[in-house]
C-alpha cells in the first residue's frame, strides 16, 4: 500500500486568486470549460438599514481552492466501471487513464467534489492526479508552485495534519466523512462548517462542471 | 511643484536601499557592434527566463518552456530560497502572468502593418509594407511639424507594456520617445490614470506622496485601509498582497478594510468590513478626526513641532481667523458645521457607533498603519479624499515610527534600477494633465495654465493633430464617457493621424489610421525592474523565448525603421543596435550594482535579487527622527495641515462652478453622490474596481482567465430584489452617457446603493449602440477634478435593469 499524499489549503492565506487553477491549466493543457482546480468562493450575511439611512451587515466571504482530494474511500474508483479511475500505486493519488476510460460519467455524478471533468471534445474523463509526474522529480504540483500566497501545500497527509490539524469540513464542501479526503485546511475566521445553510456558494458558474 | 511625469510606481526612491539605483546618465557612444538582434537557435526544449510586463507593477518573472519555437508552458519563480522576513524570497507570478501563452497565442495578436481603408472608427482595414507605413508616417509627422509645429504630436497614456528596457510603448521612456524627442519634441502629459490626484495632492500636505512599504505592517498594531485592495490589483508573488498577508500574519496585526465593496483584500485580510457610500472617505476621516480631537486623542506635540495649521498656535501668518484644522472640524471654520460622528453618518451609510469605534481604535493603537488605495483619489474630489485620509495619521503621529505610514498609499518597495533606452529631453516643456486629451484634440488653444492645469506655458498654442498610440487602449476603453470620446475621434479634420503600436487589436485600433504589429514581450530580449517587493527588490533578464512570427517588430525596431525615414537613424542608434544598446545599458547597470553578473551571466541567471534594510520601509522615517535636518518638500518644511500653496491656488486659477480647492482637506459633496438630485432619475452609484483577472484592459482576450473571472456587475440582494434581477442573469446598466450589458454578481458583498464592475473589459458597441462589451467607461463622466485636473472614474450615478 502506497503512502497517500494529500493537499493541505490555508483559506486564511487564499485570496480567491485563481492563479492556481490557471497554472493547473496551463500544465494539462486545459481548454475554456475544464478544471481540474477550482476555488470556490463561499459568502453570507445580511443588511439591515437604520433609521438614518446607516447600514449594519454582518457579511463574510472566503475562498476555498480544490483539486482532486485523492480520497481514501474515492467514490470515482467505487463507481467506475471500466476500472479507470484508480489510485496510484507510489504516492495513492487518484487518476483516472485515459486509455480505459469509457467516457460513461459514473464518476462525474458520484464525486462530492466536483473533481472529475468529462471533457467531450476528447470522449473521457479526467482529474487533477496531484501532478504526479512532477512529485516524482521532487518538485510540487504545478498549483502548489505557483500560489502566491503560500496557501497550498502537497505531501503525504499524515505529515500535513500532523502539522496543520485534520480539519477538512468547510462550506460549501461536503461532509469529510462521505470519501474521507486526503485533504487539510487552515480554516479562515470567516470559515463555516460542511452543511453550513447561513450562506451560499457565490460563484456557481465559475467551478461548475460543464 | 514637482511634476511627476512618470509614474509614481515607476520611481520609488529609497536611500537605504541597498543596491538601489536611483537615476542614469547619458552615455558616450561605444564602438558599433554587430548589426541584427541575434537570433538563437531554437531545434529542441529548453527553458528561458521573461516577465510579465503589464502595468499592475508587480513586474513578475516567469521561466518560459520552447519546444521547436513553440512556448509550451509557464512556471513561476522556483528559486531555492523563499524567505518572506529575510528579504529573499520567490516572485510568484499572478493568473495572469501564468497565463502568458494563451494571452501570447491569441487570435487578436497583431501580425502585419495595416492602413486604414474606411472612415475612422469604423475598422477597415488593408495590409500594408512596413516601408510603406514608416514613409506616410513620416511624411505626415513632417507635415504636421511644418503645418503647426512639434506641440502638435502626442503620445497617448499608453501602460500595456510598460517596464522593459528597449522595447516598452509607455511615454515618456519608450524608443519612440526617444526618436520624437531627436525630431522635436511633442506635447507631454503629466499624471497617470492611476494615481494623478494623490500624486498631485498629497505633496501639498506631507512633501510627498510616496507611502511606507506593506512590509511595514507587521510592526503595527492596527491595520486601517481605505480602499486598500492588493488582493485584485496587486498580487503578484511579490507583490503588496503577499507582504500584507505575511505581515498581518507575522504581527497578529487587527486590520479594518473601509470599502464598498467587501473585496478579496478584505475577505482575505480583515477582521472588520466597514461598508462606505464611495467618494465620502473624506467625510468618515473628518467624523473620525472629531472624536480623536474631543476625545484628546491627537497627538498634540506632533502636531505642534511637525505640523502647521492644526490650531491657532501654528496657522500660518496670512491665513484667516480660524482657518485651521481643529476649528474647521469643530465647526467653528467658514462652513459652521461641527464634522460630528452623526454628521459622518449621514453621508457615509456608516454607523454612529461604528465610527465612534473605529475614531477610538485608531486613536488608541500606537502603533497604527493607515493607507489608501488609489480608488479614493479617482474620485471627483479625489484629492481632498486621500488628503483627508491621510489627515488621521498626522492627527495621531503614526508618521515615520516602525509600524507606521504616512496616510498614502502602502505602494512602498525596495527598488533596484535598470536604465532604459535613454530617451533625452524633450524640447517642448509643455504638458496638459493626462485626462484632458479630449480638449487638447478639439480645441488645444483653448486650454490655459490656470483653466486646465496646462505646465511649462500658459496656454497651448496647437490642438493635437498627430498621435502615437503604443501598447494602450485609453481611446476607446480606459478613458471616460467613451461614447462622447468616439465622436473626437472619428473627426478625421481634428487629429489628422493616429498610429497605433501594439501587439492586440483592441477596442482603440479602430480609430488607428497606420496599426503597426508589434513583438510582445515574449518575442524580445530584454530587461526590466521589479516593483513592490517589500524589503526586496530584483532585475530581471529576460531572454527571447521565441522568435517575433509574421511581420512583428519590437518597439526598438519600430522606432530605428522610422529614425530612417525622419533621417535620424545616426542620432537614434548612436551607432549601436539593439544587442549593443542592451549590452551598454548593462554596463551602466553593472558600474551601479557591482554584484551584477556580466552580460552573458545577467542573461543567464534570469533573476537578481536585492535585500534591503527593512527600517527604510516606512515613510518619513528621517523627517520624524529630526524635522529640521530632514525637511520635507513643502515650503515650510513641515506637514502644511493649511497649506497656503493652496490658498494662493483657490484664489488664482479659473475654477468651474463644481471646482473646490480648500487650503485645508475637508469632504465636499459631489456631483452625482448619493445626495445629487440627478439620483431620483440613476439611483445607485456605479464604480470601477481592478478585477483580479486583468491589468487595466490588458488580459481581457485571455479566455482561460474569462472563464476564472467573469465579467459582472456587483449589485446587493436588497437592490436586485427591487429590480427583479437573478444571480447570474443578463441586465443593462446604464445613464445619460450609455448603455452597457453585463451578467449580475447579487451578493451581500456590495453595499446597498451601490453597484460596482471590473474596469478593463473591453467595449463592443452591438448594433443599437448598447455596449455588449461591458465597459465601465461607456458609463464614466470626463470632467477633470478641481486640481490635478484628472479622472474621476469612481464618481458615476446609473440605474440597472434586468433584461
Amino acid at each position: 500500500m502506497a503512502e497517500q499524499y494529500g493537499f493541505y489549503v490555508n483559506t486564511a492565506r487564499c485570496v480567491g486568486c485563481k492563479t492556481c487553477q490557471i497554472a493547473c491549466k496551463d500544465k494539462n493543457n486545459l481548454e475554456p470549460g475544464i478544471l481540474f482546480r477550482r476555488v470556490y468562493e463561499y459568502g453570507g450575511g445580511s443588511w439591515k438599514e437604520n433609521p438614518d439611512g446607516t447600514y449594519y451587515q454582518d457579511v463574510y466571504s472566503y475562498y476555498v481552492s480544490l483539486g482532486c482530494n485523492h480520497c481514501t474511500d474515492a467514490a470515482c474508483i467505487k463507481v467506475c466501471p471500466s476500472g479507470a479511475a484508480q489510485k496510484d500505486d507510489r504516492f495513492g493519488t487518484t487518476w483516472i487513464d485515459p486509455k480505459v476510460c469509457i467516457g460513461c460519467r459514473s464518476c462525474v455524478m458520484a464525486c462530492p467534489y466536483g473533481a472529475p471533468r468529462f471533457d467531450a471534445s476528447k470522449g473521457f474523463t479526467q482529474l487533477c492526479n496531484g501532478c504526479t509526474d512532477l512529485v516524482a522529480k521532487g518538485k510540487s504540483p504545478a498549483c502548489v508552485a505557483a500560489c502566491p500566497q503560500r496557501a497550498l501545500e502537497f505531501g503525504k497527509i499524515e505529515d500535513l495534519r500532523a502539522k496543520y490539524g485534520d480539519a477538512a469540513d468547510i462550506a460549501p464542501l461536503p461532509s469529510p466523512k462521505l470519501t474521507r479526503p486526503s485533504l487539510c485546511l487552515t480554516k479562515t475566521p470567516n470559515a463555516r462548517p460542511s452543511g453550513d445553510k447561513s450562506g451560499s456558494l457565490q460563484n456557481p458558474k465559475e467551478v461548475s462542471p460543464c | 511643484m514637482a511634476d511627476h511625469s512618470i509614474s509614481r510606481r515607476d520611481f520609488i526612491k529609497w536611500s537605504s536601499a541597498l543596491g538601489a539605483v536611483a537615476s542614469f546618465g547619458r552615455f558616450n557612444p561605444v564602438a558599433k557592434a554587430a548589426a541584427g538582434v541575434p537570433v538563437p537557435a531554437e531545434t529542441s526544449e529548453n527553458t528561458i527566463w521573461s516577465a510579465c510586463r503589464v502595468n499592475c507593477n508587480c513586474h513578475c518573472p516567469v521561466q518560459v518552456h520552447v519546444k521547436d519555437g513553440v512556448i509550451t508552458g509557464i512556471s513561476p519563480d522556483d528559486s531555492e530560497k523563499d524567505d518572506w522576513i529575510g528579504g529573499d524570497y520567490q516572485v510568484r507570478a499572478c493568473l495572469r502572468g501564468r497565463s502568458l501563452r494563451r494571452h501570447f497565442y491569441s487570435p487578436n495578436r497583431l501580425n502585419y502593418p495595416m492602413k486604414r481603408v474606411g472612415k475612422r472608427g469604423e475598422g477597415k482595414f488593408e495590409r500594408i509594407t512596413w516601408e510603406q507605413a514608416f514613409k506616410e508616417i513620416a511624411a505626415k509627422l513632417k507635415q504636421v511639424k511644418a503645418d503647426y509645429g512639434n506641440d502638435a504630436i502626442y503620445f497617448q497614456y499608453a501602460t500595456g507594456s510598460i517596464s522593459a528596457t528597449m522595447t516598452q510603448g509607455y511615454n515618456p521612456s519608450s524608443p519612440l520617445s526617444r526618436l520624437m524627442n531627436l525630431f522635436g519634441g511633442y506635447l507631454g502629459y503629466y499624471g497617470t490614470y492611476s494615481s494623478a490626484q494623490i500624486t498631485k495632492a498629497l505633496p501639498y500636505l506631507l512633501g510627498t506622496s510616496y507611502g511606507s512599504a506593506a512590509y511595514a505592517v507587521k510592526d503595527a498594531k492596527l491595520f486601517v485601509g481605505f480602499g486598500y485592495n492588493p488582493g485584485e490589483n496587486a498580487v503578484g508573488g511579490a507583490g503588496q498582497m503577499y507582504n500584507l498577508n505575511q505581515a498581518v500574519e507575522a504581527g497578529k496585526v487587527k486590520t479594518i478594510q473601509i470599502e464598498p465593496r467587501y473585496t478579496d483584500t478584505a475577505a482575505t485580510a480583515c477582521d472588520q468590513w466597514i461598508p462606505i457610500r464611495p467618494g465620502t472617505d473624506a467625510a468618515l476621516a473628518e467624523a473620525v478626526a472629531y472624536v480623536l480631537i474631543t476625545e484628546e486623542m491627537v497627538d498634540q506635540d506632533f502636531l505642534d513641532n511637525y505640523c502647521i495649521g492644526y490650531d491657532e498656535k501654528t496657522l500660518p501668518e496670512g491665513a484667516p481667523a480660524n482657518g485651521h484644522y481643529k476649528a474647521h472640524i469643530l465647526g467653528q471654520g467658514p462652513d459652521k458645521t461641527a464634522k460630528t460622528p452623526e454628521w459622518g453618518a449621514n453621508i457615509t451609510g456608516v454607523p454612529v457607533d461604528t465610527i465612534v469605534k473605529l475614531a477610538r481604535e485608531i486613536g488608541t493603537a500606537k502603533p497604527c498603519f493607515i493607507t489608501q488605495g488609489l480608488g479614493v483619489q479617482r474620485q471627483a474630489y479625489g484629492e481632498q479624499n486621500c488628503m483627508a485620509i491621510a489627515m488621521l495619521a498626522v492627527l495621531t503621529g503614526n508618521i515615520g515610527k516602525p509600524g507606521t505610514n504616512n496616510g498614502a498609499a502602502a505602494d512602498g518597495s525596495a527598488w533596484t534600477g535598470f536604465p532604459r533606452l535613454p530617451a533625452g529631453s524633450n524640447p517642448v516643456g509643455t504638458k496638459i494633465p493626462v485626462f484632458m486629451w479630449p480638449d487638447a484634440i478639439k480645441n488645444g488653444a483653448a486650454l490655459t495654465a490656470k483653466k486646465d492645469g496646462v505646465v511649462g506655458a500658459d496656454q497651448l498654442k496647437n490642438s493635437i493633430k498627430f498621435m502615437f498610440n503604443t501598447g494602450g487602449n485609453i481611446l476607446a476603453n480606459q478613458h471616460s464617457d467613451l461614447n462622447a470620446a468616439h465622436e473626437i475621434l472619428v473627426d478625421e479634420s481634428l487629429c489628422e493621424m493616429i498610429v497605433g503600436v501594439d501587439v492586440f487589436g483592441t477596442p482603440s485600433s479602430k480609430y488607428f489610421d497606420i496599426i503597426l504589429p508589434a513583438a510582445h514581450y515574449l518575442e524580445a530580449r530584454d530587461a526590466s525592474a521589479g516593483f513592490y517587493a517589500g524589503r526586496m527588490s530584483y532585475l530581471i533578464a529576460g531572454e527571447k523565448a521565441v522568435d517575433p512570427m509574421f511581420e512583428r517588430k519590437n518597439m526598438f525596431e519600430i522606432a530605428l525603421g522610422l529614425s530612417q525615414e525622419l533621417g535620424l537613424e545616426n542620432e537614434f542608434t548612436e551607432g549601436l543596435d539593439y544587442d549593443g544598446w542592451l549590452r551598454r545599458l548593462h554596463g551602466q547597470a553593472r558600474k551601479n550594482i557591482p554584484a551584477l553578473p556580466d552580460f552573458d551571466g545577467f542573461f543567464e541567471k534570469g533573476v537578481h535579487k536585492f535585500s534591503c534594510d527593512p527600517a527604510g520601509l516606512v515613510a518619513m522615517t528621517g523627517f520624524r527622527k529630526d524635522p529640521e535636518k530632514n525637511k520635507l518638500g513643502t515650503p515650510s518644511g513641515k506637514i502644511e495641515i493649511y497649506s497656503q500653496q493652496l490658498a494662493d491656488i483657490a484664489a488664482d486659477w479659473e475654477l468651474g462652478k463644481d471646482d473646490v480647492i480648500t487650503p485645508v482637506p475637508q469632504y465636499v459633496q459631489s456631483w452625482e453622490s448619493a445626495k445629487d438630485p440627478l439620483a431620483k432619475e440613476y439611483p445607485l452609484q456605479l464604480i470601477g474596481f481592478h478585477t483580479k483577472a486583468r491589468v487595466h484592459s490588458s488580459y481581457a482576450n485571455v479566455d482561460w482567465l474569462n472563464e476564472a473571472v467573469p465579467d459582472e456587475v456587483w449589485i446587493n440582494p436588497l437592490d436586485a430584489e427591487k429590480r427583479g434581477i437573478k444571480a447570474g442573469s443578463q441586465v443593462e446598466v446604464f445613464n445619460g452617457r450609455g448603455r452597457i450589458l453585463i451578467h449580475a454578481k447579487v451578493t451581500p458583498r456590495i453595499m446597498p446603493g451601490v453597484i460596482a464592475i471590473g474596469q478593463g473589459a473591453w467595449r463592443n458597441l452591438n448594433a443599437k449602440g448598447v455596449d455588449q462589451g461591458g465597459c465601465i467607461n461607456t458609463l464614466t463622466r470626463y470632467k477633470p477634478t478641481p486640481l490635478a485636473k484628472a479622472n474621476p472614474q469612481h464618481t458615476n450615478l446609473a440605474q440597472v435593469k434586468a433584461l
